[in-house]
Order: C-alpha cells, then structure tokens, then sequence
C-alpha cells in the first residue's frame, strides 16, 4: 500500500557534484572556437548538455557535441570571461565535469531530417547527425556563419554517410549569401521532411519555428537561457508563460511546446530574473 | 478520501504541502507551473529583496543522494519585478501565495514588508536567516533573540497580512527565539532555513567546490534534525509552523505534522523526484489517513505519544 510510485530518485543517473577529467585532445577549429575531448563518458544523448566548471572561477552550460561510450567532446566559443580562460586549458590540464543535463533530441528511424545549425550549433547538430545516419536517415545538414572562415565542423559533417551538407555565409564567401534560414526553406519545399532540428542564436531558431509552422513539419529546437543548478532546482531558466525549465522540460523543446512559450523570440532573462529583449 | 486541508493564520490551504522559498520561484509562471503540476496547497516566492542584489558565480548549489547543499546567495531584481511577477501571479487566481521578503537591516525589512503589502499576497514570510550570505552582512538577525524580535514589531506594524518568521536552525536556542518572535508579534514559524553553513571539497583540484566556499545544507539529512526542532518550538508556542526541512515524501509529512506543523515546506524533494514528488506526497498522505480512519488531516497536527 505505502509504496512510492517513482522509487527511484531522477538524480542517480549523472553526476551532479562535479569531478576532475583531463583533456585529452584540443582542436581548434577557428580563432575563437575550440573543440576539446574530455577523458569521460556521460552516456550522453544529442542535445544533452553538461556543466563545466574550472576550480574558483565559474561553472558554465555547454552542449555535448560527442560521447561515443569512451570520451565526450564539447566545442565552444571565447566570448567571455569564463570560455576565455577555459580556451586557454591545453592537453593534460583537468576540468570540472557534471551532467549529462536535459532532454535529448528524438528522431525516427529510416527518416528524412533537416538539420539547422548556427554558431555552436554545428557541434552538437553532428552528434545527433552522426547518431541518426546509424538508423538509416537520410539528413539535409545546414550551417550558417558569419563568412567561410566561422563556419565549424564542414569536414567532420562531409565525412557522414546519407547526409547533405548545405552551406550558407552572411557575406556569401562559401555557399547560399543569406540566412541558413532561406537554404532551409528551400529544402523543405523541395523534400519531404520529416522533423527539423535546430540549433544557433535564438533568433534564427525563431525563423527556424516559423517554417516548420508554415510547412507543417515537426521540429525541435534546442533553447538557451541563463542557468545555475542544470537539473531543476533553482528556477533559473523558466520560460513564460508556461514556467517550464529549459534544463528539464527542455533544453530541447518541440515546435508544439515552443507555442506555448510567449517569451520564445522576445525576451530571456538575466542571473537576477531581469527580463532582456533580444 | 481524508480531508487534507488547513487552516494557517485565517488563510486557509486545499492540502498541507507548501513549495519552500528559493526553489523554482523566480516567477510567477514557474510559481503556477508547480502549483498546478504539484498540485500544491500553496507556494512561497524566493526572498525578495527591496533592491537588486546580485548572487554568487556557479556553482551554487551540489547534491547527493543524502543531502544538498546551496549558496546562491539570494539573487533578486528587486521590488520592481517583483511587483509585476505578483500581480500575474494574482490574476492567475493560483493557490495561496507566501511572499518570502528579505533585507539587510531592521528599518529595510519594514521597508520591503510595506512594499510587499500592497501587493496583497496571502501571507508575508520574512527571511531572517539565510546562511549563504554571512561574508556580506554578518551573523543572520534570526541568531538573536534580541534582533528576531525587532526585524518582527518592524514588520509587523508595516502590515495587515499575517506574518510568519522564516527561523534559523544554526542557534543554541531555537525555542526562545521562538517564544521572541511570538511575544513580538509573529502570526506563524517557518522552520527551518538551511543548516550550516557547510562545505564540499573536491579532493583533485583542493578547492571548496561551491563559488562561495560554504553553503546551506537541505534535503533527507536534516530531517531528524527538523523533527526534533518543530516538536520543541511546538510545545512551547502557540502561533503555528510551517515544517520545513527533508521533507520527500507523504510519510515524511506526516512525521512533520506530527511533531508540530500546521503546514508542510518542501523544496530540495524537486532535485530527488522532480514535481511529481508533491502529486505523490498528496496521494502518500491520503492513503495513509485512509487506512488509519483519520478523517481530517488536522487531528495529527502535534498528535506525537509521549
Ligand atoms: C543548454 C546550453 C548549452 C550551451 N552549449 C554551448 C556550446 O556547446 N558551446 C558554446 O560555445 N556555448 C554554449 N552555451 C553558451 C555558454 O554557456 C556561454 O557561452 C557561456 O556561459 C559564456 O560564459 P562567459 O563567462 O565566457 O561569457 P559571459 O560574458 O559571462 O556571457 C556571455 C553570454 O553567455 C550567456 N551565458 C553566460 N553565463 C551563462 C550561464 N550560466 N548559462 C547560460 N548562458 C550563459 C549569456 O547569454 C551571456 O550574455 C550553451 C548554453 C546553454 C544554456
Ligand atoms: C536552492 C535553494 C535556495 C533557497 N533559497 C532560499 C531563499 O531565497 N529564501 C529562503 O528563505 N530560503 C531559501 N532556501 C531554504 C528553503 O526554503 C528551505 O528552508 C530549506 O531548503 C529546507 O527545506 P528542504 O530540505 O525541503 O529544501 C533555499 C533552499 C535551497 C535548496
């Protein structure tokens, strides 16, 4: 009779208190990007992400953009203070790690996706790339960037079987001149899709929801905002005005929860709770 | 089905269970959100502050499977979002709402429990004793007998609303404090805040793993601790008390209860089960009451053999 229905505790399956990894391989994929492979598996799913933490400094959200059972990989941009000093980390140095955190991307087997990636997006978009080509998709892959010279991961997404890789640069220097947007428009006129997946700033995710609105496509898009604990707690990253997380009832949110959300495009908020337009 | 409701300082509550200040309470949409998921019988928003004030860098809160630890530092935007947060809140028509205020200084705390007012929440909880931001302001006022009982007169002639006096567990004399509070005028305890401060180390790096070194401690571990504390502060006031501290399941409600609370705090039990855990502490509870014949859930309230 006085049996608990969820025995278990939804905490035991990560770790939450972090523990020290070593970085095992650095690449750097442009002047401000890096890619670095971390001595531990998560378990980790597409659209996943982690927290890193380096010691008396900070602790930050970042997607992971690979765990093959062995090693986990994250590909990040120096922007601040916290990735400045983390880009400075070499071969050998040690990092907090603790996760994996959210709600994963989930697609269907033997169908046709359209993959959307802007800024970090490219990295984590591979993983689930790389993850679905296993179960027979066939994948229409978009990146976008600023010019040729910020556009992540081309060689690694060319190297996949099934997959399409489209290109396009603000200032036209490789592939469509334009938004990654209108690339995506064109293929979901020309194919039939069967879910988009998104990835980048949240504007182009915003363009990204309106498609697949306009298209009737499914999609699910991967949101950021502000966060603290990663697992629920704090309230951080709640979304008006539905009040869901995007650390558990996201960070990947379906187009069809997105509708709910009226702050998606319009606002986020800072560590203090203050609302910023974007 | 028992009857599971309350009655707490003239404000009356569908069921005991009540989200504690500082978990998921930063707007009105995530306060509605659990209320309604959670089927919760009221809510407390996370301490506001009068103006903004900043929290410490992540880390900020760590757990484990038998206690968690926090020193978020009580970050807030100030009275002015909260202004607008309440008032959706209200229009939402959601459950009872606890307004948790916070301040650094005696004349501050009547100052935000004005401003608070007119903002008509159903109960007004003063946070006078937060252990994360002892670097920043001293000692909290809820050490002092002395200072609890002044931060309460303060507070309670800047309002109408029923004042509950949010206690520290981090003192030798929890029942006097108490009994300070309750003579000054208090209208119901919520025990406890965190306990500590403590700390986490991480072996490998030598560093304390919380940005701000020390946290408050929460969740299963400090439950026998809590029990105890209620039942003492039980036998010797008269306003009521909102248990809270470990709290995970009916059962362990139900143990609150026992001991003295007239309403049920429940926070760190989100990182264990998520806001289902508060749909199951409901059913947990009813079953429970069910299969003891007990018809209304008021009759255990300090019903602990002695
Ligand atoms: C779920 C999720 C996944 C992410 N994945 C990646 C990734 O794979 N690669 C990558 O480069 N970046 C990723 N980010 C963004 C990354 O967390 C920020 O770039 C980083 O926090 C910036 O910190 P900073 O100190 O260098 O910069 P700051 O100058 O402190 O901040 C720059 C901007 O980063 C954002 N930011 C800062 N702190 C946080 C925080 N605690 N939580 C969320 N956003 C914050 C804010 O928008 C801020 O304006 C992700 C964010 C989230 C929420
Ligand atoms: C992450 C976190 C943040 C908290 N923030 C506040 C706060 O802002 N104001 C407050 O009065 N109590 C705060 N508390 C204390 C809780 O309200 C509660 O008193 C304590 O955690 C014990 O209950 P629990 O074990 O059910 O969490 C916080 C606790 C946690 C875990």
């Amino acid at each position: 009779m006085f049996e608990r229905k969820v025995p278990v505790p939804i905490m035991l399956n990560r770790i939450d208190v972090p523990i020290m990894v070593k970085i095992i391989d650095v690449i750097q994929e442009t002047d401000n990007v890096k890619t670095f492979t971390l001595d531990i598996s998560l378990n980790a799913k597409p659209g996943q992400f982690v927290n890193i933490w380096l010691p008396g400094i900070d602790e930050k959200p970042f997607s992971v953009a690979e765990d093959n059972g062995k090693t986990l990989k994250i590909t990040f941009f120096a922007i601040g203070e916290f990735t400045k000093k983390l880009f400075a980390c070499n071969v050998g140095d040690k990092i907090g790690i603790r996760g994996p955190y959210g709600r994963a991307y989930s697609w269907k087997p033997n169908s046709t996706l359209a993959l959307i990636a802007g800024g970090y997006g490219a990295a984590p978009m591979y993983f689930l790339a790389q993850k679905a080509v296993e179960t027979n998709c066939i994948i229409y892959f978009i990146v976008g960037a600023k010019s040729k010279n910020h556009l992540l991961y081309l060689n690694t997404i060319s190297s996949l079987p099934k997959t399409f890789l489209h290109i396009a640069t603000d200032d036209g220097s490789m592939g469509h001149k334009g938004y990654n947007t209108e690339v995506l428009e064109k293929i979901l006129q020309k194919h039939h899709i069967h879910q988009v997946f998104g990835c980048g700033p949240e504007m182009m995710l915003y363009s990204v929801f309106n498609l697949c609105k306009k298209y009737k496509t499914e999609g699910q898009l991967s949101m950021e905002r502000y966060m603290k604990c990663g697992f629920g707690v704090c309230g951080q990253c709640v979304m008006d005005n539905t009040g869901e997380r995007v650390c558990m009832e996201g960070a990947v949110m379906t187009t069809q929860q997105l509708s709910c959300i009226e702050e998606f495009g319009k606002y986020h908020r800072d560590k203090e709770g203050l609302k910023k337009p974007f | 089905m028992a009857d599971l409701s309350v009655t707490f300082a003239g404000v009356h509550f569908t069921n005991p269970i009540v989200l504690a200040s500082g978990i998921m309470g930063i707007t009105a949409n995530s306060l509605i959100h659990v209320a309604h998921k959670g089927k919760l019988g009221g809510v407390t928003t996370k301490s506001i502050w009068l103006t903004p004030h900043q929290g410490h860098k992540n880390p900020v809160m760590l757990g484990t499977e038998h206690y968690f630890i926090n020193a978020v530092g009580v970050p807030d935007a100030g009275i002015e979002k909260a202004k607008e947060e309440l008032r959706i809140y209200k229009e939402n028509k959601s459950v009872p709402l606890i307004a948790n205020v916070i301040a650094s200084s005696e004349t501050d705390y009547g100052m935000i429990t004005e401003a608070i007012t007119e903002l008509e929440p159903d109960l007004i909880e003063v946070n006078i004793s937060c252990p994360n931001i002892e670097d920043e302001f001293g000692k909290p006022l809820a050490c002092s007998r002395v200072k609890a009982a002044e931060v309460t007169k303060i507070c309670k002639s800047k309002t109408h609303i029923p004042v509950v006096i949010k206690m520290s567990p981090n003192v030798e004399n929890p029942v006097e404090i108490a009994q300070a509070c309750e003579d000054a005028g208090a209208d119901g305890l919520c025990c406890f805040n965190t306990f500590g401060p403590g700390m986490l180390i991480d072996l490998e790096s030598r560093m304390p793993i919380l940005a701000n070194k020390v946290g408050g401690v929460s969740g299963p571990g400090i439950k026998p601790l809590v029990l105890k504390m209620v039942n003492d502060i039980y036998k010797a006031v008269k306003i009521p008390i909102i248990g809270t501290g470990g709290v995970l399941t009916g059962k362990d409600a139900l143990e609150m209860m026992m001991c003295g609370a007239t309403l049920v705090g429940v926070g760190t039990m989100i990182y264990y089960y998520d806001i289902q855990g508060f749909v199951d502490m409901a059913i947990e509870m009813n079953d429970w009451l069910d299969e003891h014949n007990i018809k209304n859930i008021t009759e255990i309230i300090g019903a602990l053999n002695r």
